[in-house]
C-alpha cells in the first residue's frame, strides 16, 4: 500500500508536467481566438475556437452562463485559464488594448452620458452605421433617457464596432428589436463577417442561430459543450 | 487669562432644567424620547468630565509621547465613525484601514503645518493646541472621508453598467470610474464648501463662540476661525481626495476591471 501510494504521486507529477505545456502556449494561425480552460467562481473551464469570418451561435437557458462565458473572454471578471487572439497571449496584453480588439456588446448596455453624441469619440464616422440601423443623422443629440431598448441595442452595436475590433462578442443582440431591425442588424452582422470579423452571438432563438451560425455552443450549467445543430446535419 | 467667568456646579445644575424640560413634553406629547434624552444628556456629561480629566493631565505633562497616544486615539476613533456610516464597505482591512490611513495622513500633515507656521507654540507639540486643533480638523475630515466613500461606492454599483460600458470599449479604469469619481470628491467637498459659505452669517463656529465667552477679543477670535476654516479645507480636501482615489483604486484592478466583488453586501438599515 505504501509503495501504491508513492506511484500515485509520482503519476500524478508527471500528468501535470506532460499538461503544462499544452496550457500556455498561443499558436499563430487559422483559429483567430483560442480560448483554453477559462473558468471563473461560477464558470466551468471552457475551451472553444473561433476563425476569422466566422460567427458562432451560444445558447442555452437562462443562468446557465453564456454572459459570464462572453464577459470571461472580454476580461471584464476575475478569470483563469488561456485566451489567445491571432497567437497572442491576452496576458500580454493590457485590459483596455485587448477590448479594443475583442469587442463586448451586452444584453443591457450601459451609458455614461446625457445625448447619444457623447457615447461616440466620431459621429460623423459612424454615419454609415447610423443610417444603416435606421437611425437618422440627428440622432446625435438625441438624449438617452428618450431611447428605447431597441435603439440602446442598435447604438450600442454601433459603438462597439466604431472601435473596430477582430472579434465582436454579442449577447442578444437582437432580443428586444422589430423584425425589419432584426433583419438589418443581421445582414449587416453578415457583411462584417464576411469582411473577416469573428463573431460569438448568444442568441435564444434557433432560427437565428440557423441563420447567422457556422456553428453552434451549447451552454449548460456553467458548461460549455459545442453540438452539431441539425441544420447542419441535414445538410449534405 | 483670568478674564473668563469660572461656571460653579449649582450653575450647570440650573441650566440642565431645561433638558428636565424637554424630557417633561416628551412625556406630555408621548414622544417617547425622554428615556433617550435623559440617558444621552448623562453620556454627555459623564464622556466631557472624563475628556476634561485627560486634557488635564495631558496639558500638564506636556509630553510628546502621550500628546501622540491621545492623538493617534482620536484618529482611530475617527477612522471607525468613518467606517460606520458606509452602507457598502470595502472588503476586510480596507473598510478601516483606506479611511483611518488618510485622515491620519491629512490631518495630521495640516495640523503640524499649523503649529509650525501660524500658531507656533512652545514646543510645537504642545497638547494645549496641539489635540483641539487636531480634534476639529478630524471631525471634518471624517464627515467629507465618510461621504466620499460613501458616494463612491454606492454610484459604482447603482452605475455599474456605465462605468463597464466605458471599460468595454476600451477605456481605462481611471477614465471610467471618472464621473463617479468627480461626484464622490463633490459630495465629500460640498459640506466644507457650504460651512465656509455661511459662517459668520448664519452660525457663529463653537470654537470662535468659545474664544469670546473666554475673554479674547472678537477680532483675534476671528482670526483663528479663518485659520482654522483654511485648515479644516485643506485636511478635508487632502482626506477625501486620497481617500477616493484609494478606493477607486482598490474597486478596480490591474486588467481595468471594475470589482465590486471587493464590496460587502448593503448594510440591513
Amino acid at each position: 500500500m505504501y509503495s501504491g501510494l508513492k506511484e500515485m504521486a509520482v503519476d500524478a507529477a508527471a500528468t501535470m508536467e506532460a499538461n503544462e505545456p499544452v496550457l500556455t502556449t498561443c499558436h499563430a494561425g487559422a483559429p483567430i481566438l483560442q480560448v483554453r480552460d477559462l473558468r471563473t467562481k461560477l464558470l466551468k473551464p471552457a475551451s472553444l475556437s473561433l476563425s476569422a469570418g466566422e460567427c458562432i451561435a451560444i445558447r442555452g437557458p437562462s443562468g446557465a452562463g453564456k454572459t459570464l462565458l462572453l464577459r470571461a473572454i472580454a476580461d471584464l471578471d476575475p478569470n483563469e485559464g488561456v485566451v489567445c487572439l491571432d497567437g497572442r497571449d491576452r496576458s500580454t496584453l493590457a485590459g483596455p488594448e485587448w477590448r479594443r480588439l475583442v469587442g463586448y456588446v451586452p444584453a443591457e448596455p450601459g451609458w455614461w452620458g446625457d445625448t447619444v453624441g457623447e457615447h461616440f469619440s466620431e459621429w460623423t464616422g459612424a454615419l454609415a452605421l447610423v443610417r444603416d440601423l435606421g437611425f437618422p443623422k440627428d440622432a446625435k443629440a438625441w438624449p438617452i433617457s428618450r431611447l428605447s431598448t431597441g435603439e440602446r441595442l442598435r447604438l450600442a452595436l454601433i459603438r462597439a464596432l466604431m472601435v473596430g475590433p477582430k472579434v465582436l462578442l454579442l449577447d442578444e443582440p437582437t432580443a428586444a428589436l422589430d423584425p425589419a431591425s432584426v433583419a438589418a442588424v443581421e445582414s449587416l452582422i453578415a457583411a462584417r463577417v464576411r469582411a473577416g470579423l469573428a463573431v460569438l452571438w448568444v442568441t435564444h432563438d434557433a432560427e437565428q442561430a440557423k441563420r447567422i451560425a457556422h456553428r453552434l455552443l451549447v451552454v449548460r450549467d456553467g458548461q460549455v459543450r459545442e453540438e452539431v445543430p441539425e441544420w447542419l446535419v441535414t445538410q449534405p | 487669562m483670568a478674564s473668563y467667568t469660572a461656571l460653579t456646579y449649582w450653575e450647570l445644575a440650573a441650566a440642565s432644567v431645561f433638558v428636565f424640560i424637554d424630557a417633561g413634553l416628551s412625556v406630555i406629547f408621548a414622544l417617547n424620547v425622554h428615556r433617550g434624552l435623559l440617558v444621552a444628556a448623562i453620556r454627555m456629561v459623564v464622556q466631557l468630565t472624563l475628556v476634561g480629566l485627560v486634557l488635564t493631565t495631558l496639558f500638564s505633562l506636556v509630553s510628546p509621547l502621550w500628546t501622540g497616544i491621545a492623538a493617534f486615539a482620536m484618529v482611530l476613533f475617527a477612522g471607525h465613525e468613518a467606517a460606520q456610516r458606509q452602507e457598502r464597505r470595502l472588503a476586510g482591512w480596507w473598510s478601516y484601514g483606506l479611511g483611518t490611513g488618510c485622515m491620519m495622513m491629512s490631518s495630521v500633515l495640516v495640523t503640524v503645518f499649523a503649529l509650525l507656521t501660524a500658531v507656533r507654540p512652545n514646543p510645537w507639540y504642545d497638547p494645549r493646541y496641539a489635540i483641539p486643533l487636531l480634534g476639529m480638523i478630524l471631525g471634518n475630515c471624517m464627515t467629507g472621508v465618510g461621504l466620499g466613500l460613501n458616494t463612491l461606492t454606492t454610484s459604482l454599483v447603482n452605475r455599474r453598467a456605465s462605468v463597464e460600458a466605458q471599460l468595454m470599449l476600451g477605456a481605462t479604469r481611471q477614465v471610467a470610474a471618472a464621473p463617479v469619481t468627480r461626484e464622490a470628491l463633490r459630495s465629500a467637498l460640498m459640506p466644507t464648501i457650504n460651512s465656509m459659505a455661511a459662517t459668520g452669517v448664519v452660525s457663529l463656529p463653537g470654537m470662535m463662540t468659545g474664544q469670546i465667552l473666554g475673554g479674547v477679543p472678537p477680532a483675534e477670535a476671528v482670526k483663528y476661525q479663518i485659520l482654522v476654516m483654511f485648515l479644516i479645507a485643506g485636511g478635508t480636501g487632502l482626506g477625501a481626495v486620497t481617500a477616493v482615489l484609494g478606493g477607486v483604486y482598490r474597486l478596480t484592478d490591474g486588467r481595468h476591471r471594475l470589482r465590486l466583488d471587493r464590496l460587502t453586501a448593503l448594510k440591513a438599515a
